[in-house]
């Protein structure tokens, strides 16, 4: 088994003497307290500065705990609390697309579908809160895997299974697929889960901008696309004005 | 032409809010401010009235600025309101004598007490079909004359205008001192014990009893129809509705036929059955009330069930125990676990409302063994909301003879799944969720776009009415019912806690 990693135990040791001081340290009180070069600590601040860790004051040059380190433990969002904060946006991007809104979250290799609005026609819908999608196959999967939300390498690793012949079943064109989804801000699957359906998401970011989550619209094909198979640009800005105004409630200021 | 909107306002007991609505009912725009909440003792409550209406002040052109449109393109304007809260000002200043006593206050406990034994519940219930409680607003008006120097006199000699919050509002809107309209709508008049409920119209008797002279009322109209011009905030914009918060809730949700029932879940619960034309005198503590009166048609009434702890409860839980960081995780603390475990939690915080009222009954968890964990306790306490809404609906399928064949649900916690579907499995009935959660500013808007032309027909307002989510019963009858049996028995030992006052 290998031993401790040396950097890593002194940039911990460096936070530690960050968080324990009332005041702001320079690079040489950081060096001489711990007993390091001062370009060893010079290089663990800057990589800690880098990852939003360790925070420099400008005027002084000191250094002080990052902003991003006090977010560490609280990032986590029950699902349930998702629902909740999501529940009015949710309702009313139905109510405007006419169509199903789905909200969903990473469980075990698959997205875990945690609030469903029905379809406005008031036909005979049911409640599928608690069923899970294919991460590769499904529009909240594939926002999810391509912001890092849900693990991409297990998914990458397994076979991909082909639900149609659209569903994409390799590792390149999931890849490739994901880097679009980066691109445009939004994921669409069409036909790919099942023939004659489509769908379309967009992430949903909390703090720092961390994507929680995924919100998304789906029905059938000619519904969810124009006439050439594309995703109706009316649906895809609902639905990221409700993605950025869920965002905004949870604390992500800058979407 | 530039698209119309109907304006909503909704002052509640937290905040006031200006919703627009499209012509689908669709939400426009949320403006809404706080105010301030006075606690001067143990168990009073109250609001500055001069707050309210200088917020509602301030959100209407907000609301209006928010969509980017004028008075121009309001069509017209309803509001809701808290119910029960009580404002008395003076008619020639507009300068509310006092804050306003709000609903929640508990300062007439004592008169309560002395009206059950005279003239006793049945004199109150034969005209307004209310028992005495500390709610109503008749009783605030009586205590105000018996502790304000030289108000009674003022009041009779017309100096002192009575209302609740929509009347105080309205008045000030038409122009307060200044040819204000001091008007009320039958919803929140049938809230104050001075109406009687089957004429619709200030009750002699009661207002002698309570020593409330005429000159201080206001006119009771129709919850919808033309009121008058909204002067200066929205020149030439007519008001043309007004509802109670709940009855609103129950005309948002568009239960407009016998047998349609909503339930408003948040701090506490608001369980409203429409009971078409008759005013059902309840034999199971229900409480009958006026549902709206829109124009000239004959009144609806409704049969309303409270439940003084639901939402409180989990509040309780993540406040006061801490076992959750806030409430929408009480669904993932409970679903660690199958089942409760056999453990009951009965909140009767303040005594069991509807349809036990036992003030006697204290709060009590009971089943407790070494293996109950704080998912079971965490089960227990949205099992209790759910066991609440069956006693309520029990005794309205008692008192009315249309059975109730599914329920429309509202409010906060309506986001909880799990408690949703408790709710359908224990009453044996779908449970179904609206598109628009804002059922409360939506009935406002309902009964105003209604009476200003703006929908033609209820039928309209019903083909608004879209599901967002629904809840079938799945529950062995079996267990249901062993189950509603185990409620019963903790029920049981929550009654008779408090003792009576020791008699020297």
């Amino acid at each position: 088994m290998a031993g401790p990693v040396q950097s890593i135990e002194r940039a911990a040791a460096i936070l530690r003497l960050l968080a324990g001081g009332p005041r702001r340290l320079g690079l040489g009180e950081v060096a001489s307290s711990l007993g390091l070069a001062k370009g060893t600590a010079h290089g663990i601040l800057r990589t800690l500065q880098h990852v939003d860790f360790v925070e420099q004051d400008e005027a002084t040059g000191k250094y002080q705990l990052g902003a991003a380190l006090l977010h560490l433990g609280t990032s986590y969002l029950d699902v349930n609390d998702l629902r909740s904060r999501s529940i009015n946006w949710a309702d009313a991007l139905a109510a405007r697309s006419g169509e199903a809104v789905r909200l969903g979250t990473p469980l075990e290799g698959r997205v875990l579908v945690i609030h469903h609005v029905f379809r406005p026609d008031d036909t005979l819908q049911t409640l599928d809160v608690g069923s899970l999608l294919p991460l590769h196959a499904s529009s909240l999967g594939k926002v999810l895997l391509a912001y890092g939300t849900a693990a991409l390498e297990p998914v990458l690793e397994s076979e991909l299974e082909a639900y149609t012949r659209h569903t994409l079943v390799t590792a390149e064109q999931l890849t490739r697929a994901l880097g679009e989804v980066r691109e445009l801000g939004w994921a669409a699957e069409v036909q790919e889960m099942s023939m004659g359906e489509a769908g379309v998401a967009a992430p949903i970011r909390g703090h720092g901008g961390l994507v929680v989550g995924a919100i998304g619209l789906s029905g059938p094909v000619e519904r969810i696309c124009d006439s050439q198979g594309r995703p109706r640009p009316s649906l895809i800005t609902l639905l990221r004005e409700a993605a950025r105004a869920i965002s905004r409630d949870l604390g992500a200021t800058r979407w | 032409m530039a698209e119309r909107y109907v304006m909503s306002i909704d002052q509640g007991t937290n905040s006031t809010r200006c919703i627009l609505f499209d012509n689908h009912g669709r939400l426009v725009s949320v403006v809404q401010r706080e105010h301030e909440q006075h606690f001067p003792k143990p168990g009073w409550v109250e609001h500055d009235a001069v707050e309210i209406w200088r917020n509602l002040q301030r959100i209407v052109p907000e609301a209006l600025s928010d969509v980017g449109v004028g008075a121009e393109n309001i069509a017209a304007i309803g509001l809701a309101n808290q119910r029960e809260t009580t404002v008395l000002w003076d008619r020639r200043t507009g300068e509310p004598l006092g804050r306003a006593i709000v609903w929640q206050d508990t300062r007439t406990a004592p008169l309560v007490d002395e009206l059950n034994l005279r003239p006793g519940e049945t004199f109150f219930l034969d005209r307004c079909a209310l028992p005495p409680s500390t709610y109503f607003s008749a009783l605030r008006i009586r205590w105000l004359f018996d502790h304000v120097s030289g108000l009674e006199q003022r009041a009779i000699d017309g100096e002192v205008l009575f209302g609740t919050i929509e009347t105080w509002l309205i008045w000030n809107m038409t122009g307060g001192a200044d040819g204000g309209l001091h008007i009320t709508d039958a919803t929140n008049a049938s809230r104050t014990m001075l109406m009687n409920i089957h004429t619709l119209a200030w009750d002699d008797e009661l207002l002698s009893f309570f020593g409330v002279p005429r000159v201080m009322l206001p006119e009771i109209r129709s919850s919808a129809e033309d009121y008058g011009e909204a002067g200066g905030l929205l020149p030439g914009v007519r008001i043309t509705a007004a509802l109670g918060d709940q009855q609103a809730a129950l005309f948002g949700q568009t239960c407009f036929s016998p047998g349609e029932a909503k339930c408003t879940y948040g701090t506490g619960s608001f369980l409203l059955l429409n009971t078409g034309n008759e005013v059902v005198r309840s034999r199971h503590g229900l409480l009958a009330t006026v549902a709206y009166k829109i124009g000239e048609q004959p009144p609806v009434y409704a049969l309303e069930g409270s439940i003084a702890v639901t939402g409180s409860l989990v509040q309780w839980f993540r406040d006061r125990l801490g076992l959750i960081n806030n409430a929408p995780e009480i669904e993932t603390l409970a679903r660690t676990v199958e089942d409760n475990g056999g453990c009951y939690i009965v909140p009767a915080f303040s005594g069991l409302f509807a349809p036990r009222w036992r003030s006697d009954a204290r709060g009590v968890i009971v089943g407790l063994t070494s293996y109950i964990t704080k998912g079971h306790l965490a089960r227990a306490v949205l099992e209790a909301t759910g066991w609440q809404t069956r006693e309520v609906v029990d005794a309205m399928n008692a008192d009315f003879p249309v059975p109730l064949k599914q329920l429309k649900v509202d409010g906060g916690m309506t986001a909880d799944n799990l408690l949703m579907q408790f709710v359908a499995d224990v009453l044996d009935v779908p449970v179904v969720r609206p598109m628009v959660a804002e059922t409360v500013s939506l009935g406002a808007a309902y009964a105003a776009g209604l009476a200003a032309g703006y929908w033609s027909d209820l039928e309209v307002l019903r083909r608004h009415w879209h599901r967002a989510g629904q809840w079938m019963p799945d529950m062995d009858p079996e267990h249901r019912e062993s189950e509603y049996d185990n409620w019963q028995r903790a029920v049981e030992r929550s009654l008779g806690w408090i003792r009576p006052p020791a008699t020297s």
